[in-house]
């Protein structure tokens, strides 16, 4: 469903992604693993429209969308979350979901201040599907709490949130166990099961290995910015070259 | 003849105002390399430079050779107050509270400017006074000599300090990456003192050798701020030549306007100028774009 | 939602009853002024606050449509009230147009630049003598008309200013909170985040600075009519800066608090007559101590502190 074709990244004078391609599967749960430096988070910065590749394209169901802005992928079923959580902080947690509808909603600046019927329908809309999503992600207890007061693993599940809010096709998280104990690590992993069965295209870029391998369908490992193997969790786990990649660096 | 000859006026009078806005820029540019801040009070150093000139001269009757720099490290004394102050008690500096800080700071000088001093222009008599001279078919006052001499000799120690002196590199190391600057021991705050003391000074010293020609009063500051730090912009907000380039183009463009379309646009000349550079190339006239991130 | 509405209710029956209260003209005139103020600082607020994107340049705008409405009505006899709309639609249109290349910037730059566009307006209205009328300013704009009411006392003035006001603060609220609402103080917190839930905020922080630019120049074409005569000091740096001082007092994304603001940075001079030019030694204290100590500003800022002193007071009983 997502094709990703010969990416390059070049940052001054130094080479992050050289030459990627790789196809993540529609339902796949899909697992990006690699030591640091690897050049995984500048993959999900440029399927995401947040850098933009030296060379390469990328195509989603057949459609060149290389290039395209955050918010047009967005609008195309594109979504992500951040390593280190980025939370609308002032804002309340039902809120920051709203914000995620923003895709799915269209009163423009007209409509909203004049508070036109249209747009109040909207609005109800809107509420009874952000409670439907903070319910779906378990936290639907801390609706009317300020984001930034959250604990950090109740934030991880807000910004999950807020991306599937917005009905996406396929969701990236970035290191969505970093910095969660392994209670909410096991939460997580049976909530991003429940997130492929309600038929959204899961990738992750992940360092706890359990989760990847417990997860995943299918895996590709970068290395120093190249494809260094992609299979399915068994194969990658007899790869020579990835073990080798990986004792390399340890 | 006589159109060289007019030009060569605007020249050499361009030059001197675009001295002086280098070295306001350079003030500028220090202060955003060490902290990332644009200090809008940086206009208020030039002002009080001035006025405390003006003030030492007449009113406590000092030597002029005392007095300026009596009157730089009064306005020194100034920028420490703020950096301590304002700056630095700032706990969450997002650029716009930053941004707010520092213009209340520049509001809070000029109001107390005004309360301690007047709202009237004052005059500084020239530093070799006030006898024309002929060069080139161009009128130049002598203090038009202390400009060009006393620019020159700032940005030359400006740069042997930057270069040479251990501050000066650990003032650099911290505008290219502070957390790396003080990982390897450098005190970056003290930096950041350092960097307002070095740029109050230099504003200071620009009011100073400016207000014979322009005459001074507590409200200078804005304006000839905002034109140091226009220059600062087309050199991409650097803190050595490119800056310098920047006012001397500043100053020949707007001594050009003046003489040749119209004096009461003139200020509108460096205005137009920062919007142009901001919106077409906002790293500045000599600068290379850096590597483009959406 | 319920007690949004009744917020808003009690503080039309204040405006409503409050000249009645006051004796003399002169306070009636202070509160004309406090309306105005608080369009604009509450369309400050709408950019400030809510987006996040300062501007130091809004004074140039209301003096825009002060000296639009003045020259279309006196010079070329046209309407007011149709003036009145072209201005505000012409100032809007060129800050959409110059609100693209202008809001690419960030923070400190977007500060100098918009400094620049206001100080540029500031010495057009004081340069294009023929058009303005110079630094000796601009007299004899004609006051507003319906049928046969014209607008010619303090009182009537005092009706339609604040009719404008309430309507402004009433469609900022909904504005508010509503979804573009949401998606501007998102942009606040985190652009990237923002834009990854897909909101164009590019387009929408040019969208809200035409608005906020629009506003402007509205109020100022209703303060040229009801002063009769205008002159280019209102309309420079130190105006912008007494706007955000009013909109950081009431607090950044807080309408109401705009209003509060406009409230105190209007009564405060009248108030202080003594300090006359002095004032910008208050505004300065006023920005730094606030950014400083109460970053939320008043509204928000002490019921937190209150909050704050509370549970303290309780161990010590």
């Amino acid at each position: 469903m997502l094709e990703i074709q010969a990416i390059t990244q070049v940052f001054g004078g130094l080479t992050a992604l050289c030459d990627v391609s790789f196809t993540i599967r529609q339902g796949d749960i899909t697992g990006v693993i690699g030591p640091n430096g690897a050049g995984k988070t500048t993959l999900f910065n440029i399927i995401s429209g947040i850098y933009r590749q030296t060379s390469g394209r990328i195509l989603l169901q057949g459609k060149d969308i290389s290039g395209l802005p955050p918010e047009r992928l967005a609008q195309l079923g594109i979504v992500r979350t951040f390593q280190n959580i980025e939370l609308f902080g002032q804002m309340s947690v039902l809120d920051n979901v709203k914000v995620g509808l923003h895709t799915k909603s269209h009163s423009g600046l007209f409509s909203c201040s004049f508070k036109l019927p249209w747009h109040l329908v909207e609005e109800r809309r809107i509420t009874e599907s952000a409670r439907r999503w903070l319910e779906f992600c378990g936290i639907a207890d801390l609706a009317d709490q300020r984001a930034d007061s959250l604990p950090f693993g109740k934030g991880r599940l807000l910004e999950i949130a807020r991306a599937l809010a917005s009905e996406p096709k396929i969701i990236f998280m970035d290191e969505p166990a970093a910095g969660l104990n392994s209670r909410e690590t096991q939460d997580l992993a049976s909530l991003i099961r429940k997130i492929r069965e309600a038929g959204i295209t899961v990738v992750l870029v992940e360092h706890d290995m359990e989760l990847v391998m417990d997860v995943c369908d299918r895996i590709l490992v970068l290395s120093l910015g190249e494809k260094l193997a992609e299979g399915t969790p068994r194969e990658i786990q007899e790869n020579t070259s990835v073990i080798a990649a990986y004792l390399g660096e340890g | 003849m006589q159109i060289s000859d007019q030009l060569t006026q605007y020249l050499f009078s361009g030059f001197a105002t675009g001295a002086i806005y280098a070295l306001i820029g350079l003030g500028f540019a220090i202060i955003y390399n060490a902290t990332g801040i644009i200090n809008f009070a940086q206009g208020e150093f030039v002002m009080l430079g001035g006025m405390f000139t003006v003030s030492l001269i007449t009113t406590a009757g000092l030597h002029p050779g005392v007095a300026v720099p009596c009157a730089i490290i009064l306005t020194t004394v100034v920028g420490i107050l703020f950096e301590r102050l304002a700056i630095r008690p700032l706990k969450s500096a997002t650029p716009l509270s930053l941004v707010i800080i520092t213009i209340g700071g520049s509001i809070l000088i000029r109001g107390i400017a005004m309360l301690v001093w007047d709202k009237d222009t004052h005059a500084l008599p020239g530093f070799s006074g006030d006898e024309p001279i002929e060069i080139f078919g161009a009128t130049l006052m002598p203090q038009h000599l202390w400009i060009f001499a006393v620019t020159i000799v700032v940005i030359g120690m400006s740069k042997l300090f930057f270069s040479y002196t251990i501050s000066g590199k650990a003032m650099r190391a911290c505008s290219y990456n502070s957390r790396a600057a003080s990982l390897i021991g450098i005190d970056v705050r003290r930096m950041v003192l350092f960097s307002f003391i070095i740029s109050s000074a230099m504003g200071s010293l620009a009011g100073i050798i400016i207000a014979p020609l322009t005459m001074t009063s507590y409200d200078v500051g804005i304006m000839i701020g905002i034109k140091g730090f226009c220059a600062a912009i087309i050199g991409g907000m650097s803190s050595g030549f490119g800056t310098v380039l920047g006012g001397l183009i500043l100053g020949v463009l707007e001594s050009m306007g003046a003489g040749l379309v119209s004096s009461g646009y003139k200020d509108a000349i460096a205005f137009v100028i920062l919007l142009l550079i901001l919106f077409i190339r906002p790293q500045g006239l000599f600068k290379k774009a850096e590597t483009e991130r959406v | 939602m319920k007690r949004e509405l009744l917020k808003f209710l009690i503080l039309a029956i204040v405006v409503a009853i409050l000249p009645a209260l006051l004796s003399g003209s002169y306070l009636v005139n202070v509160l004309i002024f406090v309306g105005i103020h608080t369009m604009l600082a509450v369309a400050l607020n709408l950019l400030l606050g809510f987006a996040g994107q300062i501007s130091l340049g809004h004074a140039g705008f209301f003096g825009l449509g002060a000296y639009a409405s003045a020259i279309l009505t006196t010079t070329y006899g046209i309407n007011p009230w149709l003036a009145m709309v072209a201005a505000a639609v012409a100032v809007s249109l060129l800050a959409f147009a110059i609100g693209f290349p202008i809001l690419k910037l960030k923070g400190h730059y977007l500060a100098m630049a918009t400094l620049g566009l206001g100080i540029i307006f500031f010495i057009i209205f004081n340069e294009a003598v023929d058009l303005t009328g110079g630094p000796s300013g601009f007299s004899g704009i004609p006051n507003l008309k319906i049928g046969s009411i014209t607008f010619d006392n303090d009182l009537k003035n005092y009706a339609l200013i604040w009719l404008f006001t309430l309507v402004t603060v009433l469609l900022s609220l909904n504005l508010a909170n509503s979804r573009i609402g949401r998606a501007l103080r998102a942009i606040h917190d985190s652009e990237v985040a923002a834009r990854v839930m897909g909101v164009n905020s590019r387009l929408l922080k040019v969208q809200i600075f035409a608005l906020s630019a629009g506003i402007s120049t509205l109020a100022g074409s209703l303060y040229a009519h009801t002063m009769g005569f205008i002159s280019p000091t209102s309309f420079g740096f130190n105006f912008s800066i007494e706007l955000i001082t009013m909109v950081i007092i009431g607090g950044l994304g807080s309408i109401y608090g705009s209003l509060i603001g406009a409230f105190i940075l209007t009564i405060l001079p009248e108030a202080l007559r003594t300090f006359q030019d002095y004032d910008i030694i208050i505004y300065g204290l006023i920005l730094i101590l606030m950014t400083m100590f109460l970053p939320g500003g008043l509204v928000r800022g002490v019921p937190g502190l209150l909050a704050r002193l509370r549970p303290a007071g309780r161990q010590e009983g």
